[in-house]
């Protein structure tokens, strides 16, 4: 892999930019690997780089049944964050953090990490408390949590309807080191870096089962380029987790909803980083280009169509009218609907399977994007060791059996209230 | 979407609440319970789901609704 410098740059340049070597190498499957992850999103890709990198195993593919990054890796809104509240949940995400804010230098890449900083409204002294509890949870866990009041926002953001909003805005609680990042240079970082380290990223090639032996272990997919074997398999289809597990002769506790995002035509800079409304679903960020990036709740039905419905577009935009009436004469260029694992308790699963062989992660409801770097890390050394990483020993799929539930909004088991 | 409530005719989605998959059945054993709240078929295709019609005539109906297009193939009253 040739590394990018402001040498290699400026050295292309001179060639006028012709010489430029693929990122990526487009394989064609072996027959056999060690093992096998189905879906190259970010997840996917993640957990390869990292299973090579730090487990030294790269007998590896990632085998996609599209092309990478063509599924929720690039339908999300770029947040990064890890302001939870619950034990199972704080540290992994804040493991995430820390590995966003060394992943250009780690994969040589420019994802476009931006600590512009996360900001969740609140409006009423009750959801004053409940942050507050949440901030202080999160300092107990070492993550950066600042309470503001309402003056402090204000300077932040003076543009927010401060004057006659039918809810008032009372402070926010405001975590500096979130932001966003560049989805689809995450993903192309890891696909590059993971390639560079011998991983086989298999475009094109859709599982269509899986291969057992006598003793019902799964020792391989069936795909739509032919049978390859694997001594793991690893599956990371976030959205169609259920019916690639189906073929496994699983039923698990999840279900698929359509969540739809939206973008603004190019602004100069106004919002300067992501910032939620406390009284709807509502969150928006300016991507670097200028866009307003924004979106609200799940459309609420099951869907496996990536697109959503009037009802929620009409929702989601009288949240921002709602929290800043400025945006009101921008367009809304594009939207789009991206298919959501919501799992039972609004939590992931990183975990082995009743069937030998077979190992998940799925069920990231709609927070997969900031999850990518722990998730593939956590994954990965769940397919290396076969004991789950110290921040995602919670992410056990029998925890809706035993009653370790980690509900963050406390909505039951209930996928779509998630 | 619109949904062709059988009491009401067709109406917006936005007049209804929708509960999920219609064929899981509350079973007798504890054993079972857990299958029947967190396990889901979660089907890609025409599946039988509960919509309330909390904005209309207040019925609960049962819908049949590919779920990788959005069409509506018919909805009926509970038996």
């Amino acid at each position: 892999m040739k590394r990018f410098s402001i040498f290699s740059l400026a050295a292309n340049a001179l060639s006028g930019h012709r010489k430029w070597a693929p990122t990526w190498r487009d394989a064609s499957p072996r027959p056999g690997y060690d093992i096998i992850i189905v879906g190259g999103g970010g997840h996917g890709l993640a957990t390869a780089y990292y299973l090579a990198k730090v487990h030294g195993i790269t007998n590896v593919a990632v085998i996609e049944k599209g092309w990478i990054g063509g599924g929720n890796a690039g339908r999300n809104t770029t947040i990064i964050r890890s302001n939870y509240g619950l034990a199972g949940n704080g540290p992994f995400y804040e493991w995430s953090m820390k590995l966003w804010e060394g992943l250009e230098q780690e994969l040589n890449y420019n994802a476009m990490v931006s600590q512009r900083g996360v900001l969740n409204l609140y409006h009423s002294d009750g959801q004053r408390d409940a942050y507050a509890r949440r901030g202080n949870a999160m300092r107990m866990h070492g993550v950066d949590a600042e309470l503001l009041d309402r003056d402090a926002v204000r300077r932040m953001a003076p543009f927010l309807d401060f004057e006659g909003a039918r809810f008032p805005i009372q402070g926010g609680l405001l975590q500096r080191r979130g932001g966003t990042a560049r989805h689809d240079a995450v993903v192309w970082g890891y696909a590059r870096a993971a390639s560079a380290l011998g991983v086989d990223i298999i475009q094109n090639c859709e599982v269509t089962g899986f291969v057992t032996d006598n003793g019902g272990a799964i020792t391989g997919v069936e795909t739509s380029r032919g049978t390859i074997r694997a001594g793991k398999t690893g599956i990371a289809v976030a959205g169609n987790s259920s019916r690639v597990a189906a073929m496994a002769g699983l039923r698990l506790p999840i279900e698929s909803h359509v969540l739809q995002a939206f973008v603004s035509e190019g602004l100069k800079p106004v919002i300067p980083g992501v910032i939620t409304f406390g009284m709807g679903h509502f969150y928006i960020s300016q991507s670097d280009k200028g866009g307003l990036v924004f979106g609200g709740d799940i459309d609420g039905y099951n869907s496996y169509a990536q697109r959503g419905n009037l009802p929620v577009v009409q929702d989601v935009c009288e949240g921002g009218m709602a929290l800043m009436p400025m945006i009101g004469k921008a367009r809304v260029l594009r939207s789009w609907g991206g298919i959501m694992d919501m799992t039972m308790d609004g939590s992931p699963i990183i975990d082995r399977s009743p069937v030998d062989g077979l190992w998940l992660n799925a069920g990231w409801c709609y927070g997969g994007f900031k999850a990518t770097p722990a998730s593939g890390w956590c994954f990965a050394h769940l397919l290396a060791t076969e004991t789950p990483h110290e921040t995602a020993t919670a992410y056990r799929l029998d925890r809706f059996a035993t009653g370790d539930v980690i509900d963050e909004k406390g909505a039951g088991a209930q996928a779509n209230l998630h | 979407m619109r949904i062709p409530c059988p009491f009401c005719g067709n109406r917006d989605t936005q007049e209804f609440v929708y509960r999920g998959d219609a064929s899981p059945t509350r079973p007798d054993t504890d054993e079972a319970m857990h299958d029947y709240v967190y396990l889901r078929d979660n089907v890609a295709g025409p599946m039988r789901e509960h919509w309330y019609h909390a904005q209309g005539c207040r019925n609960w109906i049962v819908v049949t609704r590919d779920t990788r297009t959005h069409e509506i193939i018919s909805a009926e009253f509970p038996r």
